[in-house]
């Protein structure tokens, strides 16, 4: 794995992230203050800036740390989450998003607009936060990182601080960036004076590898007091009793000598004495038995006032600054001293388990294991799986035409073949089948977006996010629903005053809901809008000659003319709706992907869109007919039943037109031969059979086909690639003897016989 | 022998950083995607040194290092904390719990391996 490709798991990730903290938003949005929410929306934002640091993608960086950090201010309860932070935050995290798409992909942000929200949220992060404390805290320490060198004069050398006892014992309290004193970096031998706490060995801390790690800076002399070592029967194996004095030669610098004990810093007493040259080895002689300098911050709890009005006097203010730094410190190793009880930290860690064991059942409801893999990867096993069915379906057939009794064993496992192969292949089709969720997720912004643009109130609710649908459906189903979601606010929903008016709240609603029925996805997608205008419609069809001025239509009929080509209800074209792609593009792509799309609208109440989808492109279960001469498949889920027509059932209606009785209802007779122009007059019903089909809006049909072969799941290959749009067929299949079916496109059919049949022939015809 | 490093991070991104990064240093790694996580997989992956995240869902950083110093045979393992967290607060909160040391990301994979030598024998 090279960078590139984390690079791209990165990206992955974010688009992750990017929906958790989308969803975690919108869930405080609708009142909820679990704590866990906001961690999660944190963590999100704070995985992004992670993440992107690490690739040096400074814009997304910069924004995601002003986010961060506003949520950290909720995070803490030092900012509520109201209403006007969270539509705050919800546009920052689609500038976030904005933000990652053009790390990844190029191109360039409204760089006004995030400039914008960086101050919102800056000014949130302020605003709310208690002044003093949150600004003062972190510059204390930053001004004493700038200089350590300083600071080491201000500390004490020895537990009785007088004004003469300042020894250059520099400490710092961050990291060791800053510029050094001229004088110290000079010098290239220093004498460490390193006393080890208990707390040092207990943190994972090991003196050896400190000292083994300065011993890699330069040469060095290494003394060990061990003076402190108590009678064995009196030892405490836990304690530190070492302390190390080390001379050390380096040209790398007191940072570099520094940099060794950082982890240590806090634990340990430490002392490093930039020499004079020539005196290091003499002073290291000099003091045997070494004298362990105590630099014990502790002893200075309680007489604080001392040292610091000593410093005062003595040196700048400057250096009184960083005194007060170092009593920050100071408190802080007396805190940790006193946690060092054994008492105390059993208890701690304790209390600690406990708050993990509650963790831990809080996440038994997390996700189950899963693994990512490349979707490459997937389609070829679908591809092959594919292949199987079709090599079952043939091996079937082969041995069903050289075998006539059937009951040899090669047929009963045959039968258990085809039944394997059909579990293999749902089992395959479950791993493409994906949440709707994503999808959804990415309409709320822009339901979010047109509010902002229309200055409508809009709320959208989701349902069932979590149906499955395959892969390739979700994918092309943002497009047709961003186009929907549009027409439904900017046309749909009415405006504030208007909707007061007629005695509804200000807020309008939009919700989007998925569910499975028979073996199909259906979206719906409704309004509380005013509903469709039909005498509008109407009016607007005659003037585009759609319909005849006296056309007797439902009231259905006028609401699915808005989904002919060209037509627009809106007055003007608007910035929205009107980016010439109508519904009737909308109608096309979903009847691309197999499915269907129907309107109901009450005036007044709103309008309810609902799409019908197969939950995969990649099989069906179709009915095998022939209609002369040629073998078609009919989708099975469009069938209702089938039927032997009588003569004395069918009803010549018009010139053309037949209808068939069934069961004291009327239904029209289309003969599919007829439509498809595979013959030029319409076949003798009685000879056929009738596939009584349901078409989305349409009602129902009754489509005449020759002859019934079987039923058989097909695997779908799409003829759009090599042939285009071809109006009538869905899509073509194998079949088990190897020949090319065609799949019928039923609604396609239906439609065209409702009258759209010159405009299908013509094409059909062209197409011939 | 390999060095067996325990790395604890929710990030994806930086899981497979510090898989790359320990990997081509000649580091054995084992992964775990959270504090429960690394928690369980303390005892069999048997490290002889932990990276961890600091903010991590279910368990974080604190409370993992916290885990893991209760634990009697691991109570002395160096444990750095790996976490864009630079400021003194949140250092001294993970010192409280118990980490050894600290690495401050941007992931620099210099750093990384720098100061788990030298925390490691």
């Amino acid at each position: 794995m090279d960078m590139n490709e984390i690079k791209e798991i990165f990206f992955q990730e974010c688009e992750e992230q990017l929906a958790e903290l989308e969803s975690g938003l919108l869930r405080l949005n609708d009142g909820d203050r679990d704590p866990e929410t906001v961690n999660a929306v944190f963590r999100a934002v704070h995985s992004i800036k992670g993440g992107a640091g690490a690739f040096g993608l400074d814009d997304l960086v910069s924004f995601a740390h002003v986010f961060e950090t506003t949520l950290d201010c909720v995070r803490s309860n030092k900012l509520e989450p109201t209403q006007e932070v969270l539509k705050v935050m919800l546009k920052s995290a689609d500038v976030l998003a904005d933000l990652t798409n053009v790390a990844r992909d190029g191109g360039s942000v409204d760089q006004a607009r995030s400039a914008q929200l960086i101050r919102e949220l800056e000014a949130l992060a302020k605003g709310e936060a208690p002044p003093a404390a949150s600004a003062a805290e972190p510059a204390a320490p930053k001004a004493v990182a700038a200089k350590p060198a300083p600071v080491a004069k201000a500390a004490p050398v020895e537990p009785v601080v007088n004004e003469h006892g300042f020894a250059p014992v520099a400490f710092s309290f961050d990291d060791f960036g800053g510029d050094e004193d001229e004088a110290v970096s000079d010098l290239p031998a220093y004498d460490i004076v390193f006393k080890p706490k208990s707390e040092l060995y207990t943190k994972g801390n090991e003196a050896t590898l400190l000292l083994r790690d300065l011993s890699r800076l330069g040469e060095m002399s290494i003394h060990c007091n061990m003076d402190s070592l108590p009678p064995l029967d009196q030892m405490d194996p836990e304690a530190a009793y070492f302390s190390w004095k080390v001379s050390i030669k380096t040209d790398k610098g007191e940072d570099a000598v520094r940099s060794v004990f950082e982890f240590a810093e806090w634990d340990c007493d430490l002392e490093v004495t930039a020499m004079e040259t020539g005196e290091a080895s003499e002073s290291a002689s000099d003091d045997l038995p070494m004298q362990p300098v105590p630099f014990d911050l502790s002893a200075l709890d309680g007489d604080l006032d001392v040292p610091l009005g000593v410093v005062e006097e003595e040196e700048q203010i400057a250096a009184a600054q960083e005194a007060v730094a170092a009593a920050e410190t100071a408190s802080n190793v007396v805190q940790m001293a006193g946690n060092a009880s054994r008492a105390a930290a059993s208890e701690k860690s304790a209390a600690a388990a406990a708050a993990a064991q509650n963790n831990a059942q809080q996440a038994s409801s997390a996700a189950a294991p899963t693994i990512r893999v490349d979707l490459d990867r997937v389609d070829r096993l679908i591809n092959l799986v594919g292949e199987l069915v079709i090599n079952q379906a043939m091996l079937s057939q082969s041995v069903i035409e050289n075998d006539s009794n059937g009951v040899s064993s090669i047929n009963m496992g045959l039968e258990e073949l085809q039944q394997l192969t059909r579990e293999i292949q749902d089992s395959v089709m479950a791993i493409r089948a994906q949440p709707v969720k994503p999808v959804f997720q990415r309409m709320a912004r822009t339901v979010r977006e047109i509010a902002d643009i229309t200055g409508k109130s809009v709320r959208l609710v989701t349902e069932g996010e979590n149906t499955e649908v395959d892969k390739t459906v979700i994918d092309k189903l943002a497009e047709p629903l961003t186009h929907m979601i549009r027409n439904a606010v900017d046309h749909g929903l009415e405006m504030p005053e208007k909707r007061l008016a007629a005695g509804k709240s200000a807020e309008g609603t939009v919700k989007l809901t998925a569910k499975h029925r028979s073996g199909r996805i259906v979206i719906e997608l409704s309004d509380d809008g005013a509903g469709i205008n039909r005498e509008k419609v109407r009016q607007k069809a005659i003037d585009n000659d759609l319909i005849a001025a006296d056309a007797n239509l439902s009231d259905e009929e006028i609401d699915n003319l808005i989904f002919h080509a060209g037509f627009s209800t809106a007055d003007k074209v608007s910035d929205l709706s009107g980016r010439g792609v109508g519904m009737d593009v909308v109608k096309r792509s979903i009847q691309a992907l197999g499915g269907r799309i129907n309107i109901s609208s009450k005036p007044g109440h709103g309008s309810v869109f609902t799409m019908s989808l197969p939950l995969t492109l990649a099989v069906l279960d179709g009915m095998v007919v022939t209609v002369a001469g040629q073998t078609l498949v009919v989708p099975l889920t469009a069938i209702v039943e089938t039927l032997q027509p009588d003569a004395a059932a069918i009803h010549s209606f018009g010139a053309t037109q037949r209808l068939i009785s069934i069961r004291n209802s009327f239904c029209p007779l289309v003969d599919v031969g007829r439509i498809l122009n595979f013959r030029a007059t319409q076949a003798n019903p009685v000879e056929g059979v009738a596939l009584l089909v349901e078409s989305e809006g349409g009602g129902q049909r009754a489509l005449m086909v020759d002859a019934i072969q079987g039923q058989r799941q097909v695997v779908i290959k799409s003829l759009e690639a090599n042939y285009t749009h071809v109006p009538g067929i869905a899509a073509a299949t194998i079949l088990g003897d190897g020949r090319v079916a065609l799949i019928l496109d039923v609604d396609a059919v239906v439609s065209a016989s409702r009258g759209q049949s010159l405009q299908l022939e013509s094409s059909l015809a062209a197409a011939g | 022998m390999k060095k067996k490093v325990l790395t604890v991070d929710d990030s994806r991104t930086i899981r497979n950083m510090l898989l790359v990064t320990l990997n081509n240093a000649g580091f054995e790694t084992i992964q775990a995607e959270d504090g429960i996580e690394g928690l369980e997989v303390l005892e069999d992956a048997n490290p002889d040194v932990i990276v961890t995240d600091i903010n991590m869902p279910r368990l974080d950083g604190f409370g993992f290092i916290e885990g893991v110093r209760k634990n009697e045979k691991f109570r002395a393992i160096p444990i750095l904390v790996l976490t864009t967290e630079s400021d003194a607060e949140k250092k001294n909160r993970a010192r409280q719990a118990g980490a050894t040391g600290w690495i401050v990301k941007p992931f620099d994979p210099t750093k990384l391996i720098d100061a788990i030598e030298r925390v490691t024998a």
